[in-house]
């Protein structure tokens, strides 16, 4: 499986974000997206996941399943992390498991597997930031999906976090997945890096 | 098929906790209703003519009040970005959103219905007419103000928007909600208007899922 694009270019509000990208990631690989604040890192990622129409160029999926389209075989976290403060931990991880579907997996493993396993009945309003975070996380774990972009995944983790996600991102890497993401800092994993805007 | 049972289950369950909009919309429904007979005096027989003209605006606007979070919501939290991109077409998830903001929000202004109208000295068959008229009619003013809450996710503090887009729309489902109700306590043909209530209902079915997830998509930044 590979994911390319082609002479990208993103056009947000009239104004030219980034023009002739071209990248490329293939299963097992990760792409680490960096650049200064406002480079269009999200922008990019929004773009593969189909939430943005690109302005030039095109982006594609070779391999996978030929049936299904590139964002129906991803995972997108993004900023806003999709939780509902209304509901507890474990119903808010249950809704996206039966939502979004496919092959899905066990919510309290996957709850265990980012340490939230404690606060499971827990409504999401009391969570702090890095727990949101790793909430959000177990959604990843909880349906199989091959590609993941991800948006700042390390954000407001903290270390023990940051490295049990590395080591969650390994493993996909070493199940065939691939990773696409945005970030300012290290990764944690082997990465090859596009580094847009800027001095570059 | 769970896809869609996890919406609606989730969006229910929100609405019905702390701070969801179910009860905003019952409580609206019941201040209003429960202040005209007060505005308009104690002439039972006047308050028999309006009853159901006042529950119908009583329903409409009740029903407005909750709708602008019917998108809102999602776009603010990230989430409409995942129901975007998931395996279930836009459409469905716009249409599974609908119908359960309409069973949180909708269904609990028809059951209150009975008791209110006791409140506009309507009696049982014309309480059931309007009842009757609301069920079939409600859903039509969410499908149909689904389109205006679609258009208005991007915009922030799009309320009043909404119900300037969403009003002219739902017009022809008030007349025709009020005539069948008054058809059926004069005694005159409620076969007619209620055929065409249940005719617009159906029609907004069809066009406001696939109007709403069109202006989602074009929306989306």
């Amino acid at each position: 499986m590979r994911v390319w694009g082609r002479g990208v270019g993103c056009v947000r509000g009239g104004r030219e974000v980034f023009s002739r990208l071209h990248f490329e990631a293939a299963s097992g690989q990760a792409l680490a997206v960096t650049g200064p604040n406002g480079s269009g890192k999200t922008s990019l990622l929004r773009l593969i996941a189909g939430l943005l129409i690109p302005a030039t160029g095109s982006i594609a999926l070779e391999g996978g399943e030929t049936e299904l389209t590139l964002p129906e075989q991803a995972h997108y976290l993004g900023h806003r992390d999709a939780l509902k403060p209304a509901l507890s931990v474990v119903e808010n991880l249950a809704f996206w498991r039966d939502f979004i579907g496919g092959e899905a997996g066990d919510t309290n493993k996957s709850l265990a597997a980012v340490g939230l396993d404690h606060a499971a009945h827990l409504p999401a309003a009391y969570l702090s930031a890095g727990q949101r975070r790793r909430l959000s996380l177990a959604r990843l774990l909880a349906v199989k999906r091959p590609i993941w972009l991800l948006d700042e995944p390390a954000a407001a983790l903290d270390t023990a976090g940051q490295s049990l996600f590395a080591g969650l991102m390994g493993d996909h890497l070493a199940s065939g997945g691939l990773i696409i993401a945005a970030t300012h800092g290290p990764l944690g994993i082997a990465a090859k890096e596009l580094r847009i805007g800027g001095a570059s | 098929m769970t896809a869609q049972a996890a919406l609606i289950r989730r969006d229910i369950r929100i609405a019905v906790r702390v701070g969801g909009g179910a009860l905003i919309g019952v409580l609206f429904f019941l201040t209003v209703v429960v202040l005209m007979p007060f505005a308009v005096g104690p002439d039972l027989a006047l308050l028999t003519r309006l009853g159901p003209a006042i529950l119908w605006l009583g329903a409409l606007l009740a029903s407005l009040l909750t709708l602008d979070r019917l998108f809102m919501a999602d776009h603010e939290d990230g989430s409409l970005d995942l129901i975007v991109m998931s395996r279930t077409p836009l459409e469905l998830a716009c249409a599974t959103k609908a119908l359960a903001h309409w069973m949180a929000a909708g269904l609990p202004l028809i059951v209150a219905t009975p008791v209110l109208g006791l409140l506009l000295n309507l009696d049982t068959r014309s309480t059931a007419a309007v009842a009757l008229t609301l069920l079939a009619g409600t859903p039509s003013l969410t499908f149909t103000g689904m389109i205006g809450a679609a258009l208005a996710v991007t915009l922030h503090r799009g309320g009043l928007l909404l119900a300037v887009l969403v009003l002219p729309l739902s017009i022809p489902v008030l007349i025709f909600g009020v005539a069948a109700s008054q058809a059926a306590i004069s005694g005159l043909s409620f076969g007619a208007p209620f055929s065409i209530l249940c005719a617009l209902s159906l029609v907004s079915f069809v066009v406001g899922p696939f109007a709403a997830a069109a202006s989602l998509r074009h929306g989306l930044d």
